[in-house]
């Protein structure tokens, strides 16, 4: 691969699809101002919630669309931080977030150790199950797993919560881990159990180590779905102030009779801010993971 | 402000939570093991006991409730009848596409409205996405930040992101009222007119899924070895006669998968629909928020569950005619 890439700074003209610094300047501009208006339309929304949380308390409602307002301060978050219940909220996602990635994980690092290397009667109508599963619309369950969470009392706790989201989150799990273990070769596994390993040590000792780029995928799936669900969250835990998750949290924030935005706004900027940093340095993994599975060979 | 006594509940909470997952599951594998390994002597029974605790977890809350679902179907369950409820055969079913499916909307009407929503969101995410993975895909100077501002709307929590688009729908004090009016134009009733609703929603939504295309087209673009390029451009192809014969065919394996699964968390999507609108138009509504409105704001549950199997199985059928056609996921059964 390396050796064809250094092939294409000969010099050559090349095409749209595949150019380089050998493109005219006129192109080049162009590329360039197409892409600075898309990144100024993906980051506008988020310029704009900063600049209205930094807005003092008499105009935050305004119609001037200058991002920085003139005296700009950080009441707003102190307020939000201190005076009102987000950091509660904060610590009940993260405690319920970080528990549903470390069962959701687990579950699904062993079934699809199952499906990748042992060809057992009913696997593909598993395979084939797991896939349906992601077609059943999330309101569907709704009903039911309340009922259900009625009747075993969860209603009202986290409990139900983190074991409703782990295994939500187990089929779309499952078929990243297994599509990432079909792909490192069954010799290094059968090598230790020449050794003498059984097979649950192989899988502990090699198989997993291997495959921790993966797993990194499915803990952030898993903690992506737990940490901004609304649905469930909304359904299950219903209305109990201490109880609240940021996403039901910042909900009746915007929902209340008088909104006030620049606290709706510093809140979603505390949110945001650590998620999109955890997001973008996985990144790379992510993508990586994402297409394993569809590009072979 | 937090209080330490809520920390230390929900700590216990959360820490006897695992602790009742990992014993259940304990418990499960040693009657499996005495079972599978003792009784049955089963050569096989290493996946089975790997498989387990999923297995009962899948069970227990996707299995155990759409069977119940699917029975509550053919009663006439509501909060009225709540405890005793009447069996009444198919005519749920046939009320769905009959009767009205909210109070004003019928079920064709919010199909087509679903159908419309998918379509036009899909299509732009895969224009948007090629487009810019193609601008993308080359030697230049500030790739790598380009890269990550674009994929910004992705990384966004998505309660946030349409709560803050909701927001520059503001008649007053939104975006595009503002440039509107700062051009001499009249401003539009983002929330409360039904069709300007409608735009509302698609527009954020398709700012919300350019990323994930770009970013897996852009993987896929990476992958397609420059030779091919090269050859075609020793026999004088042309960049839209490359594109079609190399780019479009060679990226199928990575766009069929994007497609489906796009298409279905389109059709799907919650979020977008209800955050927008907030529970107010129900001209709005597509088939998934009709569906919550139908169970939780007018408490048809029978009818909402009949409702809702409608719904799955045209998400079946359309994945399955889609798969058979484009042969999309072939390799993942070997």
């Amino acid at each position: 691969m390396s050796a064809m890439k250094s092939t294409s700074s000969l010099g050559r003209k090349r095409s749209f699809f595949y150019g380089g610094r050998e493109d005219s300047s006129f192109k080049r501009l162009l590329i360039h101002s197409v892409l600075i208006i898309a990144c100024f339309i993906a980051a506008y929304p988020i310029l704009r919630i900063i600049s209205v949380s930094i807005r003092p308390g008499d105009r935050l409602l305004s119609t001037n669309l200058s991002l920085i307002p003139p005296d700009a301060n950080l009441q707003a978050y102190t307020t939000v931080l201190f005076e009102k219940e987000f950091l509660q909220w904060i610590w009940n996602s993260l405690v319920i977030t970080i528990a549903t990635a470390m069962v959701g994980v687990t579950l699904a690092a062993t079934s699809a150790y199952a499906f990748s290397r042992w060809n057992f009667p009913g696997r593909s109508v598993g395979l084939i199950f797991l896939l349906t599963t992601q077609m059943i619309p999330a309101a569907m369950l709704m009903v039911p797993l309340y009922i259900l969470a009625i009747r075993l009392s969860l209603v009202g706790t986290y409990r139900g919560l983190v074991i409703a989201y782990s295994v939500t989150a187990v089929p779309f799990s499952i078929w990243i881990l297994k599509g990432y273990y079909d792909t490192i070769p069954l010799e290094l596994e059968e090598a230790a159990r020449i050794d003498g390993a059984s097979q649950l040590t192989a899988f502990l000792r090699i198989l997993l180590p291997l495959s921790t780029p993966a797993l990194a995928i499915v803990f952030l799936f898993n903690f992506t779905t737990a940490w901004n669900d609304y649905l469930l969250a909304r359904v299950i835990l219903g209305s109990q102030e201490r109880l609240l998750t940021w996403p039901l949290g910042l909900q009746r924030m915007q929902g209340q009779f008088q909104t006030q935005w620049g606290q709706f706004s510093a809140a979603s900027m505390l949110v945001m801010v650590p998620t999109m940093i955890l997001f973008l340095l996985s990144s790379k993994f992510l993508i990586s993971g994402l297409t394993l599975g569809s590009v072979k060979g | 402000m937090i209080s330490l006594d809520l920390v230390a509940k929900s700590l216990t909470e959360i820490l006897s939570t695992i602790l009742y997952v990992v014993g259940g599951t304990i418990l499960l594998e040693i009657v499996l093991y005495v079972l599978l390994v003792r009784f049955l002597k089963l050569k096989l029974a290493m996946p089975y006991m790997l498989l387990a605790p999923a297995a009962v977890g899948l069970i227990a809350l996707v299995i155990y409730p759409i069977a119940w679902e699917l029975n509550i179907s053919f009663t006439n369950m509501s909060l009225r009848h709540f405890k005793v409820t009447d069996y009444i055969g198919l005519t749920n079913y046939l009320r769905v596409f009959v009767d009205p499916v909210l109070k004003q909307v019928t079920f064709l009407s919010v199909l087509w409205k679903t159908v419309l929503w998918t379509g036009v969101n899909i299509f732009f995410h895969v224009l948007g996405g090629l487009g810019l993975a193609l601008l993308l895909n080359r030697k230049m100077h500030g790739r790598g930040i380009y890269r990550t501002l674009l994929i910004l709307p992705w990384a966004v929590p998505q309660v946030i992101a349409v709560l803050a688009w909701r927001s520059e729908f503001h008649f007053e004090f939104g975006f595009p009222n503002l440039v509107l009016k700062s051009i001499g134009l009249q401003p539009i009733q983002w929330l409360s007119e039904p069709t300007w609703n409608f735009i509302a929603m698609c527009i954020t939504n398709i700012w919300l899924g350019i990323p994930f295309m770009m970013v897996i087209l852009l993987g896929g673009l990476q992958s397609i070895s420059s030779e091919y390029y090269e050859a075609s451009e020793i026999d004088g192809a042309s960049a839209w006669q490359q594109f079609r014969n190399i780019t479009l065919p060679l990226m199928r394996p990575v766009m069929t998968p994007a497609i489906i699964l796009g298409t279905i968390w389109t059709f799907n999507n919650f979020n977008v629909p209800f955050f927008i609108n907030q529970n107010e138009l129900e001209s709005s509504d597509i088939l998934v928020t009709a569906l919550f409105r139908a169970a939780f704001q007018y408490n048809r549950y029978g009818f909402s569950a009949a409702f809702a199997f409608i719904i799955f199985a045209i998400l079946v059928v359309y994945s399955l005619t889609y798969l058979r056609f484009t042969g999309g996921l072939k390799g993942a059964f070997e």
